[in-house]
């Protein structure tokens, strides 16, 4: 026998502006099963909340129902409410009286008949309802942290400052990523090593965090407190224990002309090698694909000179699977290449280079020590032209969004340029500059005002080489569209921020989704900024896009946090609004039969398979089980099941039947 | 091989030797050409300037033509007239409505199926893969090979090699012994149709383009276009005057570079009718 | 500024081109091998039709600008945003020459224009004498290309008489269909 409550909100005049509440309630006192119905002016406030618990213990209420605002904002109130007056807070329903009716009519008898309809509907399916207990998931208070540039650092600092276990994995031979290339960061000029390295060093220190470099993720299995991560740990052909770091294998090596990655292509480097001088670790790896024992079975030269027999041939790589509670995703990001620019040369013009290939220039651990040269002729450069834009915001080559650190960047090798070569002239070509953080704008008027560098609005329609010069034909559209032509002895390209390679492959891996530029979807671009939509696994800096560093630190910071909240609790509670599959006693033990179509159907990978076995251990039937760490209750499996065997609690489809059922047969 | 051919008024006009040098290489490359019956002028750059209709009917009653007469394929060695004849039935293609109202101006019927090809796309199918065993005298030269600005243009609707850095012309010319230079103009435009109303215009646009190519060290400028042609040879005084020198550098159509090659006379090329003497074989 | 003359929208439906979306990079300018010689450079052609006034129409339709375009597509060829400035250069040449808007320095090309439209009308073809001399007629560029005549001749370039389209009435045809509309004002 139902005995439900109805507690009409007039919420101020938001409702009771359009809706007569207090008939809403008098016509509900009437409907059978209904024991108490009323209306108040603030159903949410302390008083209103009273009054319902009030109701519940008086009239021994089975149920509640409140005609008040979108469940979205008080469902939560509403339910701790009954909860504390002994009733079971999924008992409670809300009909949504503002946003669905008051908000959305004019005032009139219709209006009112529309929201007695409401809450008749949900006082059916309450009817219907039964009581739920949370479910509680255990948690594996270890973080996983894919990738180790500046973004999957400082989470892993963070995360381990709280006290727990951090992974992190990165799959170069060492961490720090873009930022450990770069010379100098705006909009400070600091020196980018010097304020990496020292995290860089922590981490690698860190009693608390494992660090796994050369290393890849293989697979992911699991779900949100209980993943199982599978990672490759490639073979380095180097006992890290053993090697001294003491560089006398790279200098034997006889494969000298590698192009080195760290360098952007500018430099060379050993088929053994320490990517860079701080790298951390500091030990060499084996280049496989370029060292001629493992293409050609010869050579051998660095275990030959090795003071401690350090160099290993021939290990294979390891695999080690490891339990974590949670995944950060922090995997950067590229820029795009000259070779893209046909109006550019194609990428065969040596001096024509991208912005982070001048970062190794201005740098001084890099090719040149640090002098602006020319790649072609090592000749210091006396024009150099900034090309801004180059590639993005540009539809037609197939990258309409704007790369956001490039007007930044621009104006900060403008500013080195025109630092380390005082009589250097430098032109940056614009459409608009994008200096929105803080002190930036300040940072692109110095290099204008103080450095002199030429700012020109305007593009440039091609660069072409003749006589080792580069002929630059742009235009100033402040002037009205006068072609400006420089003769440059170099070219920057700002290229475009584009996703990391096998970016699209590790978030198939994962689960997580991502959008056509391979960019990692955020859970919500607003308010959900390092969550995806895969419960536990969350994202930081450029690899959901382009971004500072600021803004990656940042991002980083807020992933560490949710993991560390998520870790705070003894266990995981989720609301048990989850689908179940039915089960009963032999012989049938569920009207399952097995055919799985939620399993495909499920876009969370909720769906497991449940062997039901005999007292002999022998399988007699195998059938859907939902995980209910995973299932986000979207009713697709629901939709799917040709047996109805399975269900949401808490929406099954007997109470929504009962809920729109109701409309006709009033 | 039976291929549709649409020479167009300049090839029957002012640029004879082109049509004679593509007609000469077709025989001793085996290829029958059947010239569209009753063809029409394509409109070049004057009916686009004052009228969109008519444009478009000019084109299309020369592709209206060669359907009628069961032509799959037609080769249009003139790049004007490809980029109007292909422009043409790229835009009928995307409207029906104007496909269907340009139908009742021609007061033909038009289908839009027949491939055209131009001279490049010609040589790729039938020379590319047999001229180098043909070559008897190998173009041992450095060349510059302009490709003007019709034939790669708009890329979208050619779908014709590398916008920016063409190099089909230049392969061709390798396989014939040729050295192929790299240079600055090869897609920018000489000047077109200002041969007569704004001479000036071209003695500029062609004469920094040959420029280039002869500070590049390029013995010869090799054409596919009879425009090109035209105001790099016929308008070589007012680019010299320009230019304030005496560039003696020959231009020749690809079609007569690959004739010289396999052994064809000069006069079978037409080479004689140029205003700048080829005198490099 | 906006009186809504309905530029836009027109050039959109005519042409298919949504000016709205140039950014004014200028992109198109920097490559045009004729912008030193125009009044107006292309991007600024757009901006002013971006205003959506007809003052600014008309000051593109009276320019020298257009008749100078020479549809060489390197401007849509490097547009990020794909604007066929070609295209809009060929409707306002068409609207310009029907409005009697030309601009004076433009007159020989117009002329042109008109003598090589007249050839075909009457021939089918491109007969170049015929060409030269209506040219002339219109110009009064009497002694224009006076000591080229005679080279082309010897070189045997030159056609003494038009080679005519036998089906001479349907190229009549065709440009009596066509005539109405350019005839439009």
């Amino acid at each position: 026998m139902s005995k439900i409550g109805v507690f009409i909100c007039h919420c101020g005049e938001n409702i009771s502006g359009t809706v007569d509440c207090e008939k809403v309630a008098t016509e509900l006192s009437k409907v059978e099963g209904v024991a108490y119905s009323t209306d108040y002016k603030y159903m949410c406030s302390d008083p209103g909340q009273t009054l319902i618990k009030e109701a519940i213990k008086t009239h021994h209420l089975t149920g509640v129902v409140v005609g008040s605002c979108s469940p979205r904002m008080h469902e939560v109130t509403f339910r701790k409410a009954c909860a504390e007056a002994g009733l079971n807070p999924y008992m409670c329903e809300i009909a949504n009286l503002r946003e669905h009716c008051s908000w959305v009519h004019e005032k009139g008898e219709a209006t009112t008949e529309k929201a007695i309809s409401l809450v008749t509907m949900l006082v059916e399916k309450v009817k219907k309802n039964k009581p739920l207990t949370s479910i509680q998931v255990p948690i594996t208070k270890k973080a996983l942290v894919i990738g180790g540039g500046i973004a999957g650092i400082q989470a892993s600092l963070d995360i381990a400052n709280c006290g727990h276990q951090v992974i992190l994995i990165e799959k170069d031979p060492s961490i720090g990523g873009h930022m450990s290339q770069l010379s100098e960061t705006f909009p400070t000029l600091d020196c980018s090593q010097c304020i990496l390295t020292p995290r860089m060093v922590e981490v690698a220190q860190h009693p608390n965090i494992t660090l796994y470099t050369y290393a890849e993720l293989e697979k992911v299995e699991g779900s949100i407190g209980n993943f199982q991560a599978t990672i490759r740990l490639k073979a380095k052909s180097v006992d890290p224990k053993l090697c001294t770091a003491c560089g006398l294998c790279s200098s034997k090596c006889p494969q000298k002309k590698i192009p080195s990655e760290f360098n952007a292509g500018l430099g060379t480097r050993t088929a053994i090698y320490v990517p860079f001088p701080q790298a951390v670790p500091n030990k060499p790896v084996i280049d496989k694909e370029h060292c001629n024992y493992y293409q050609k079975g010869k050579c051998q030269v660095c275990q030959k000179n090795c003071p401690t027999g350090a160099i290993e041939f021939d290990k294979p790589d390891e695999l080690i699977t490891e339990a974590v509670g949670a995944i950060v995703v922090t995997t950067g990001f590229n820029v795009l290449g000259t070779d893209f620019f046909p109006e550019y040369g194609y990428g065969k013009y040596k001096d024509v280079i991208t912005g982070l290939q001048f970062e190794r220039l201005a740098s001084a651990s890099g090719p040149t020590l640090g002098e602006i040269r020319r790649p072609s002729d090592g000749q210091i450069p006396k024009k150099i032209v900034f090309i801004a834009c180059a590639g993005s915001r540009d539809p037609a080559k197939g990258i309409p969004y704007c790369s956001k650190i490039c007007c930044m960047y621009t104006a900060k090798h403008a500013m080195l340029y025109q630092h380390k070569v005082h009589e250097g002239e430098s032109y940056v070509f614009y459409m608009d500059i994008r200096a929105g953080g803080k002190n930036y704008e300040e940072f692109v008027r110095r290099a204008i005002e103080e450095d002199g560098v030429n700012y020109v609005r305007g593009r440039v329609a091609r660069v072409y080489e003749k006589n080792g010069k580069l002929i630059v034909k742009g235009v100033d559209t402040l002037l009205a569209g006068a072609q400006v032509e420089i003769e440059a002895d170099m070219v920057v390209l700002a290229t475009a921020g584009v996703s990391n390679q096998g970016a699209e492959q590790l978030a198939q891996k994962m689960h997580i989704s991502y959008d056509p530029y391979k960019f990692f979807a955020e859970a919500h671009p607003k308010l959900k900024p390092v969550e995806t939509n895969t419960a536990g696994i969350f994202l930081a800096g450029a690899c959901q896009a382009p971004k500072d560093i600021p803004d990656t630190v940042g991002t980083a910071s807020g992933a560490a946090v949710k993991v560390a909240c998520l870790f705070s609790q003894a266990q995981l509670i989720r609301e048990p609004l989850i689908a179940v599959v039915n089960r009963s006693g032999p012989p049938s033990f569920s009207t399952c039969v097995g055919c799985f179509m939620c399993e495909t159907a499920c876009p969370y990978h909720a769906i497991e398979r449940e062997e039901i076995k005999n007292r002999n251990g022998e399988v007699l039937k195998v059938v859907a089980k939902v995980n209910p760490g995973l299932c986000q209750g979207c009713g697709t499996c629901v939709a799917f099941c040709r047996s109805k065997s399975i269900d949401i609690q808490g929406y099954s489809n007997e109470e929504m039947y009962a809920e729109v059922m109701s409309l006709f047969n009033n | 091989m039976n291929i549709g051919f649409y020479p167009g008024c300049s090839l029957k006009g002012s640029s004879k030797e082109y049509n004679e040098s593509v007609l000469a290489l077709g025989k001793a490359l085996d290829i029958e050409f059947e010239e569209i019956k009753d063809w029409n002028c394509c409109g070049a750059s004057s009916a686009h300037a004052l009228s969109k209709e008519l444009s478009l009917s000019l084109p299309a009653r020369v592709l209206a033509l060669a359907e009628q007469q069961g032509l799959k394929e037609i080769v249009v060695p003139c790049a004007a007239c490809y980029n109007r004849l292909s422009t043409t039935q790229y835009e009928l293609a995307q409207n029906e409505e104007l496909r269907e109202e340009i139908a009742k101006i021609i007061d033909m019927s038009y289908k839009g199926g027949v491939k055209i090809l131009n001279v490049l796309q010609l040589l790729q199918r039938f020379a590319s893969d047999v001229i180098e065993s043909k070559v008897v005298k190998p173009f041992s030269h450095q060349v510059a090979c302009y490709y003007g600005c019709l034939l790669v243009r708009p890329h979208k609707i050619l779908q014709f090699d590398q916008v920016e850095n063409p190099q089909i012309m230049d392969l061709l010319m390798s396989k014939i012994g040729a050295t192929p230079i790299d240079w600055a103009f090869k897609t920018e435009c000489c000047g077109g149709g200002f041969s007569v109303s704004r001479t000036d215009i071209v003695s500029k646009l062609s004469g920094n383009l040959l420029k280039d190519a002869v500070d590049r060290g390029a013995k010869a400028i090799i054409v596919a276009c009879p425009m090109c042609h035209s105001n790099l040879d016929m308008r070589r005084p007012e680019i010299n005057e320009y230019l304030n020198a005496n560039i003696e550098v020959p231009v020749l159509y690809i079609t007569q570079a690959i004739g010289l090659a396999l052994g064809l006379s000069p006069e079978a090329l037409g080479l004689e009718r140029h205003f700048v003497p080829v005198s490099l074989i | 500024m906006k009186n809504n003359s309905n530029t836009i929208n027109d050039l959109h439906v005519k042409t298919g081109v949504d000016i709205n979306r140039c950014y004014q990079c200028g992109k198109c300018t920097a490559g045009c091998v004729l912008a030193d010689e125009m009044d107006l450079s292309p991007n600024y052609i757009i901006r002013l039709l971006q205003t959506d006034t007809s003052d600014n129409f008309d000051k593109v339709l009276r320019s020298k600008a257009i008749w100078l375009c020479l549809n060489c597509e390197n401007c849509v060829g490097r547009c990020p945003m794909e604007i066929d400035i070609p295209k809009v250069m060929d409707y306002m040449r068409e609207l310009s020459f029907q409005q009697k808007k030309q601009h004076q320095a433009a007159h020989s090309i117009i002329a042109f224009h008109e003598s090589f439209l007249d050839s075909i009308k009457y021939t089918g073809h491109l007969y170049e004498l015929g060409m030269i001399a209506d040219f002339k007629s219109r110009t009064f560029h009497l002694m224009q290309d006076v000591k080229l005549a005679p080279k082309m001749w010897l070189r045997g370039k030159l056609n003494l008489l038009p080679e005519m389209v036998k089906d001479i009435h349907a190229i009549k045809a065709i440009f009596s269909r066509t005539q109405n509309k350019r005839k439009n004002l």
